[in-house]
């Protein structure tokens, strides 16, 4: 394989890698918060769908985009509003929250399904561009792909160095201590909670107006529990959700690849790669125990109350 | 402003009532969603819950698609009452039809029923455990999440299945369409209400339904795994055993999954093909929570959730409404369901707004 | 108890709790009544593919016989189990004439048949009959060969891509038919198969279409249900084939053309014969010369005398004096499957399993 098919194959592995990027990076928020929000699926499948509807209405792609972020938080909202407000299972109001938007998805968006559209371009940069392999690699994409870039060290500076930020980790940790220093936990985790699906919208939008510019029911396929294990492959740490969506979209794309070059092994076998891929990783990931303690949200997963802690 | 107070202990009305109050807000909200539609609601709601079953074929329909729902659900609620997440009951489904289509392709000569049948159901339930136990063993072992792995097995569960009738279990005769040899009669369970496709694999059902009441209510092991669920804390130092409950959980749903796989393929489908499912593993994890994990709950919500999927079907005959408002309203109900929970720990009280604390 | 006692109990409490709604549903047929058709579809109808194809057919006899007739059609109808039951209710709620329009409904087809041996029953794609139960396929690899002139003519690089569902035969004799047509003009063309086990994931499309493209496929075409691959080849501005429908609205520039279905005819004509009383169960497979199968407008790209050459070929098919399989066939370890002179049989056609030369890689069993 000679270095430019290489540069392709990375180019196209970060296309694919993108929507995972979006999704995983908004659960990590989430999570970091203390809640375990499983609908990821359900709320980027909407975004695609809303965001899909919006471009082909409006022509206006940035709009769409928009809204397909409104519609992912507007899921995220009812998720928090029963999970958090009413202090449902999140597990399983999360599993609802993908069945739900699943078949709402298909059902608002049957009339678009055979809309042809035109979708987000790849921004030529004078001079950068047309740069050898870098300019394949890193300036051949489109604009939503930078945004990813920027999300990412937006979420990092956040997390990390940001006031705002310690008080998500330290509800995250410990909900009643950070009560008792008078935050308003509810109110942290609501917000983690609508950026969450925000940014699952936006990664569903990515799918329907640039990635494959079309509505089809159920077009995430699966994305969003991919992005879900990536959040525990990083160990909830921003940089690995990096690396992990890169590594899944290079297998994706690489067992493409490899039947074009005529491997003889039966391409279902190949299609298995990126499931079992993960599980592999999440397996190293958490064999260490320790490293799971330390690092995933102490209150990860359960519902809290003022009153009763 | 409205607010939630703790009850001093759990409310046993709402318990029971909570599921007819999230059922009450389904038809409120659906009746609005028809109007929305243009359609009249009580018509809409005729085609949608009477319609399907308002004939003897039609309500052997009903019973055949909640019978691997509520078994399925029994599986999962096992695990479910510990907080053991197997969500890939699908997978499961799909390898103990795979193990159970394996055995009578395998014995395709055997012409007894009463070799092969049973055969057949014990091959997939393995199938299904086997499968169950792969986040089993990677939960107990590697401390992997059980949700995650069960999941990503049910993307490999089909391929598997996919390769198998494309490949070496493909009908000879079928002109290369991806199918297996249908089974001889001796694979296939026999219809038990004549004009219905009612089959014998029912009886399963029934008979986990017993066995799950039997277990539940008198088992060490199942209070062991309710209090761990419930308050894991005190699980924990009351010294249970964690790594028991893990594979009990998962290993019941895998078992269950398996069944009814192979109730599946020897039943309405009589033969290996894709897809074996329309979804039952997914949908019995709602329809265990419905049914609060209780088995006389789950086998009321397996027929809740079959007349969803029949009426969604009707719908679409009667009224040309599309096939998605299923999973519409499949969703409303569990959430819901789990909205209307709160009320067993909490009372709601409305309080002047200036003495409402932080919320 | 008997089983039977049972079954009246229960509908005689049915009928009297729903005595008013039963009511309504309840109808008597008389000479004068409409015809009614029922359509099983394995998806949705407006994906710009397959289904949608058919649908253009239900639309065709609903303006042809107008009042005559009444249609109602069932998407999203999953293939086993399910099947049986919608194809059941169609029968019971007194649809005379019903078309399956997915492979997998086969053997659930039969056995609603036998249960109804009133009602007409058609299948689309698969290969059992009735005496009620007819069957109708399309010859797609037509279609096949005379856009892989097309592909043959037009490559630079004399790498065709080809994004292919599942290996079983109907797709095997598509991707066979394209590189014969291919070579039949250019020797030199070779095609790369990338199969992406699924018919419909607009994803694994978009993926396996930009990978065949970075692996030197400069035309790309497709055996799967999405407008994907046709959208993917625009954005990456290389030529693409669509398949199933015109799919030029996703790739103004860049789609040559597409090998498109024809149902119309078809389904005019069984209505036809039913409202005349002589339907029969036949095996109707039909392909370039009955109409069936057709190449969408051509891209002005497209040089005259490469239009020229597909026009030819297209009226020798008509003629029967061109056959995409006209031996000698070899396949791709060199074995002879059709012998010089003869074309291959339809049985033969229809459990192709090989590759024949020019194609890259092995087929997957």
């Amino acid at each position: 394989m000679d270095m430019n098919t290489l540069v392709l194959i990375l180019a196209a592995t970060v296309a694919a890698a993108i929507p995972l990027i979006f999704a995983a990076l908004g659960e990590l928020v989430v999570e970091k918060s203390g809640v375990l929000n499983l609908g990821v699926e359900g709320m980027m499948v909407v975004g695609a769908v809303f965001a899909f509807m919006t471009a082909a209405e409006t022509g206006q792609l940035w709009l769409a985009v928009i809204v397909g972020a409104l519609a992912g938080a507007g899921m995220a909202l009812m998720f928090g509003f029963i999970t958090l407000s009413l202090m449902a299972n999140q597990v399983a109001t999360g599993l609802a929250l993908t069945i739900f938007g699943i078949g709402l998805s298909a059902f608002i968006g049957q009339g678009y399904t055979s809309v042809a559209l035109d979708g987000l371009k790849e921004i030529s940069i004078p001079v950068l561009s047309s740069l050898p392999i870098v300019g394949k690699l890193l300036f051949s994409y489109n604009i939503l792909v930078y945004l990813a870039v920027v999300a990412f060290v937006g979420i990092w500076w956040f997390l990390y160095k940001s006031r705002a930020g310690l008080i998500l980790r330290a509800v995250g940790e410990s909900p009643s201590s950070a009560h008792a220093l008078g935050y308003r936990v509810i109110r942290v985790r609501y917000l983690a909670v609508l950026f969450g699906g925000a940014m699952a919208g936006v990664g569903g939008a990515y799918l329907s107006i640039a990635y494959t510019p079309l509505w089809a029911e159920g077009m995430t396929a699966g994305r969003g529990w991919i992005a879900l294990a990536l959040v525990v492959f990083a160990t909830w740490r921003p940089g690995r959700v990096l690396i992990g969506a890169l590594l899944f979209g290079g297998v994706t794309i690489a067992q493409f690849h490899v039947q074009g070059l005529g491997v003889e092994i039966p391409s279902q076998f190949l299609s298995m790669l990126p499931y079992l891929a993960t599980i592999i990783v999440l397996v190293l990931i958490s064999r260490d125990a320790g490293v799971i303690r330390l690092n995933a949200p102490a209150s990860l997963g359960q519902p809290w109350h003022n009153e009763l802690h | 402003m409205l607010r939630l107070e703790p009850r001093p202990a759990p409310s046993r009305l709402m318990v029971y009532l909570s599921p007819l109050l999230a059922m009450a807000l389904m038809l409120v909200v659906g009746m609005v969603v028809f109007t929305i539609l243009g359609q009249p609601p009580l018509k809409a709601f005729h085609a949608f819950f009477i319609e399907p079953i308002n004939d003897w074929y039609g309500f052997g329909e009903l019973l055949i698609k909640s019978s691997p729902l509520a078994l399925i659900a029994l599986g999962l609620a096992v695990g479910f009452r510990a907080n053991i997440w197997n969500i890939g009951a699908e997978g499961q489904l799909i390898m103990g039809a795979i193990a159970a289509g394996g055995v009578a392709l395998w014995l395709y000569e055997t012409t007894s029923a009463w070799i092969l049948l049973p055969l057949m159901f014990i091959a997939g339930a393995l199938g299904g455990m086997f499968w169950a136990s792969i986040p089993a063993f990677l939960r107990t072992r590697f401390n992997t999440s059980e949700i995650l792995v069960s999941l990503m097995l049910v993307y490999v569960a089909n391929l598997v299945l996919s390769w198998l009738i494309h490949g070496p279990w493909r009908d000879p005769d079928g002109y290369g369409f991806p199918q297996s040899k249908l089974f001889e009669s001796s694979a296939i369970l026999p219809i038990m209400l004549e004009g219905t496709r009612v089959h014998a694999g029912i009886f399963i059902t029934v008979l986990a339904l017993l066995a799950a009441g039997i277990f539940f209510r008198w088992s060490l092991i199942a209070f062991q795994m309710r209090v761990a669920g419930l308050a894991p804390k005190a699980a924990l130092y009351a010294g249970f055993k964690q790594k028991k409950m893990v594979w009990l959980g998962l290993l019941a749903g895998g078992a269950a999954a398996g069944l009814a796989g192979t109730a599946e393929v020897a039943g309405p489908i009589g033969q290996l093909l894709i897809p074996i499912s329309p979804g039952y593993g997914f949908a019995a994890i709602i329809v265990a929570f419905v049914g609060r994990l209780h088995p006389v709950g789950i086998v009321l919500a397996s027929l809740l959730m079959a007349l969803l999927y029949l009426g969604g079907e009707s719908a679409q005959m009667q009224l040309a409404l599309p096939a998605a408002v299923s999973g519409v309203f499949q969703g409303m109900l569990l959430f819901f369901l789990l909205a209307t929970d709160v009320l067993i720990q909490f009372k709601l009280r409305w309080v002047p707004k200036a003495s409402a604390g932080a919320v | 108890m008997t089983k039977y006692s049972l079954a009246l109990r229960f509908k005689t409490l049915m009928s009297s709790l729903l005595l008013a709604s039963s009511m309504a549903v309840a109808g008597s047929a008389s000479a004068d009544e409409p015809l009614k058709i029922g359509f099983a579809h394995v998806s949705p109808i407006g994906d710009a593919g397959w289904t949608y194809q058919h649908d253009l057919g239900r639309k065709a006899i609903e303006e042809k016989f107008g009042d005559k007739i009444q249609v109602k059609y069932i998407e999203s109808v999953p293939e086993g189990a399910e099947a049986e039951r919608v194809i059941r209710d169609l029968a019971s709620s007194g649809n005379k004439l019903i078309f399956g329009t997915s492979f997998g409904f086969m053997n659930p087809m039969v056995k609603v048949a036998k249960a109804f041996p009133e009602t007409y029953f058609e299948h689309a794609t698969g290969y059992k009959t009735e005496a009620n139960l007819g069957n109708y396929n399309a010859r797609f690899y037509e279609g096949r060969y005379l856009s892989g002139i097309i592909a043959g003519s037009m490559t630079k690089s004399n790498t065709l891509g080809y994004v292919a569902a599942f290996p079983i035969p109907e797709v095997v004799m598509g991707i066979n038919a394209y590189i014969r047509g291919a070579q039949s003009v250019n020797p030199k063309a070779e095609v790369k198969v990338v199969w992406v086990n699924a018919w419909f994931d607009p994803g694994r499309e978009r993926e396996a279409t930009v990978a065949l493209i970075d692996q030197g496929a400069d035309i790309i075409t497709h055996h799967t249900d999405s407008t994907a691959v046709v959208s993917a080849a625009e954005e990456k501005g290389k030529y693409s084939i669509g398949y199933n429908s015109d799919m030029s609205k996703y790739g103004p520039k860049y789609q040559l053309t597409a090998v498109t279905h024809h149902w119309e005819q078809f389904y005019i004509d069984q209505v036809q014969q039913v409202l005349d009383k002589t339907w029969k169960p036949t095996s109707i497979w039909g392909g370039v010369k009955e109409g069936m199968i057709g190449l969408s407008p051509l891209n002005p790209a497209v040089p005259k005398e490469v239009a020229d050459k597909v026009e030819q070929a297209k009226a020798d098919m008509i003629a029967g004096k061109l056959h995409p399989f006209a031996g000698p066939v070899v396949d791709q370890d060199g074995k002879e499957r059709v012998a010089a002179g003869s074309n291959i049989s339809d049985e033969d056609l229809s459990k192709m399993d090989y590759y024949v030369k020019g194609i890259q890689g092995k087929l997957p069993k």
